[in-house]
């Protein structure tokens, strides 16, 4: 649809009253005011859990229903951290206690089975109803199984953890690496792009190294990579060098790091340059949008779900936002940071269109902090605005941390990295 | 008073973006948002929705309402031409930082001044 308009023609629009109903931006509640003002938001993680407390937070006359089946929600960011022995499990954990106590969320401990688009309601496994006069959608992301052969949910709960989501899988590849021999190998296995958390396995390696070099110094980290290059690659390659010189190999997808069947038994990956056997062995399976979005009807072709960039309201389902990983935010990167933007962003543009009023023109945020070691910290960031392409990157801005950076200005990053973990945390679940 | 001459300044800085949607950056609200702002004698200032839209971005590593809790100052309780400055000074490069260079490249002057108004009014709220 965006597509289809000049830049002028699109400008045009969202300045005149009929931009709402020519993009989809009023969605269902296209009458003026809102009688009731009732959302549901699914998911309590980064995107859903700041939508819901700014919902609160910018109207108070808004009625606020978070289902989310986690009574403790552990979060991916700093999950590496933990890998590396810097963190432990109950610095990572988040509650809804001052959701529910505070903002006065009503969160209800449950898993959304369906939608109903038309009836305005979902369902949940209890067989509980709700219904909404708006909802926001954040189920984060689901795993695509048989994108490597042999691989599977259950070879992940048992001898192969992904740990991209954080938790239980956090806490067996930690046992899977404290229970190694020195000497052992350990494989990370990262999938092609889009996927959550970009510079993610990168981290992982590093803060793995960290560990290893204290404990286990003559093991050693194969990445086998599903892409030709990563996120913050420079950065990542001197700071391997300098950190863990010899620990961390990397292999691009050419150069046999493409997995293409993994054997859980034999404790094996094979690429096209043959079968490798390791000891610890990471696979991240490539990754679609939550199952509930795939259910109803959120996702197109690609496997992510398109938004109207003003709202995050849904292309296909007016009334329904769907932010976070799920959504397909143009040149964004899946991060708990653009998550937590966009339930802001998306937040903000519901309490207007309840008001009958034309949401704001947003600007949408992301800062991503890798940690190398405990005093070695890298950043990329990023802005982001509207234009009649949809969310693209401002090119003057963002960037990453200087590759000539000195240590003073890494160890800063690192204090900064930890700073960011606080305060996201507190603006998002305190 | 100075909160009054802030808000006047924030609709200057509004029909400016308005005349300036020829750069291809939307600035829907821009019109649309003119009225609240007429409204400067209310004891609570309303605040611009786009001055806020575009604020919710900091809160994410400045905190809720710009109250820190960590090593990342807070931007809450300071005046709006001190953050108006700061920001510019970031956007410049005249002030050295590790990130917030890379982050103030990203906003044209208005929209500095509509995040630093916006956090102002917040402080000046809650007093
Ligand atoms: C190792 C690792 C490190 C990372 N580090 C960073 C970092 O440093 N910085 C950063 O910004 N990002 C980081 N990320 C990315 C970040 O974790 C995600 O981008 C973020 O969690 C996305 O938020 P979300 O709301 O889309 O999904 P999530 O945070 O995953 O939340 C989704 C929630 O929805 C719930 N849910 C799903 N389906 C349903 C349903 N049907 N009914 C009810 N509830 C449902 C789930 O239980 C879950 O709690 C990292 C990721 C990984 C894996």
């Amino acid at each position: 649809m965006l597509q289809k308009l000049t830049r002028r023609d699109f400008n045009k629009l969202l300045l005149s009253g009929v931009a709402g109903s020519a993009l989809g931006l009023f969605g269902k509640s296209n009458t003026a005011f809102a009688s009731t003002k009732r959302v549901v938001v699914i998911g309590g993680g980064f995107g859903g859990a700041a939508a819901a407390k700014y919902l609160r937070k910018l109207d108070p006359s808004i009625a606020v229903t978070l289902v989310e089946p986690k009574a403790i929600f552990y979060t991916c960011p700093f999950s590496n951290w933990v890998l590396g022995g810097l963190k432990t499990m109950e610095d990572i954990a988040h509650t809804y206690t001052v959701l529910k106590n505070k903002y006065q969320i009503n969160i209800v401990s449950d898993v959304v089975t369906s939608i109903d688009v038309t009836k305005g309601t979902v369902k949940l496994k209890s067989g509980n109803v709700l219904s909404y006069d708006r909802l926001v959608v954040s189920p984060g992301i689901d795993f695509k199984w048989d994108s490597i052969g042999g691989y599977s949910e259950s070879v992940a709960n048992s001898k192969m953890p992904h740990s991209w989501h954080a938790g239980p899988q956090t806490i067996l590849l930690h046992k899977q690496l404290l229970g190694m021999r020195d000497g052992g190998n350990v494989f990370i296995c990262p999938p092609a792009n889009p996927f959550r958390c970009p510079p993610g396995p990168y981290e992982r390696a590093s803060l793995i190294a960290y560990y290893l070099k204290e404990h286990k110094p003559k093991s050693k980290i194969i990445i086998f990579d599903a892409k030709e290059n990563f996120s913050k690659q420079e950065l990542f390659k001197k700071g391997w060098e300098r950190l863990y010189p010899g620990m961390i190999e990397w292999r691009s997808s050419a150069m046999g790091g493409k997995v293409s069947r993994v054997d859980a038994g034999a404790m094996t990956v094979t690429t096209e340059f043959g079968v490798e056997k390791g000891d610890v062995i990471n696979v991240i399976p490539a990754q679609k949008a939550g199952k509930i979005a795939f259910d109803a009807g959120l996702t197109d072709a690609t496997g992510w779900c398109p938004i109207n960039p003003v709202s995050f309201e849904s292309t296909i389902h007016p009334g329904i936002h769907v932010i976070g990983d799920a959504s397909f935010a143009g040149a964004m990167p899946k991060s708990g940071f653009a998550a937590s933007s966009q339930g802001k962003v998306a937040a903000a543009a519901i309490v207007r269109l309840f008001q009958g009023k034309v949401p704001a023109a947003p600007s949408l945020v992301n800062t991503c902090y890798s940690l190398l070691a405990p005093k070695y910290g890298i950043s990329v960031a990023g802005v982001y605005k509207l234009t009649v392409e949809g969310i693209v990157e401002i090119k003057e801005a963002g960037g990453l941390t200087p590759i000539n950076a000195d240590d003073d200005q890494l160890r800063e990053e690192a204090l900064f990295a930890e700073g960011w973990y606080k305060n996201i945390s507190l603006d998002t679940w305190g | 008073m100075v909160l009054k001459l802030g808000i006047r300044l924030a609709v200057c800085a509004l029909s400016l973006m308005v005349i300036a949607t020829g750069s291809g950056i939307l600035s829907a609200a821009g019109r649309v948002s003119s009225k609240p702002e007429g409204q400067v004698h209310s004891q609570k200032a309303e605040f611009n929705p786009r001055g806020q839209v575009l604020a919710l971005s900091c809160t994410s590593c400045h905190g809720t309402d710009g109250k820190s809790a960590g090593i990342i100052p807070s931007i809450y309780g300071r005046s709006a031409v001190y953050l108006e400055t700061a920001l510019k000074a970031f956007k410049s490069g005249a002030r050295y930082s590790t990130v917030m260079s890379r982050h103030a490249k990203g906003y044209s002057d208005e929209e500095l001044r509509l995040i630093s108004e916006y956090f102002a009014m917040i402080s000046h709220n809650h007093k």
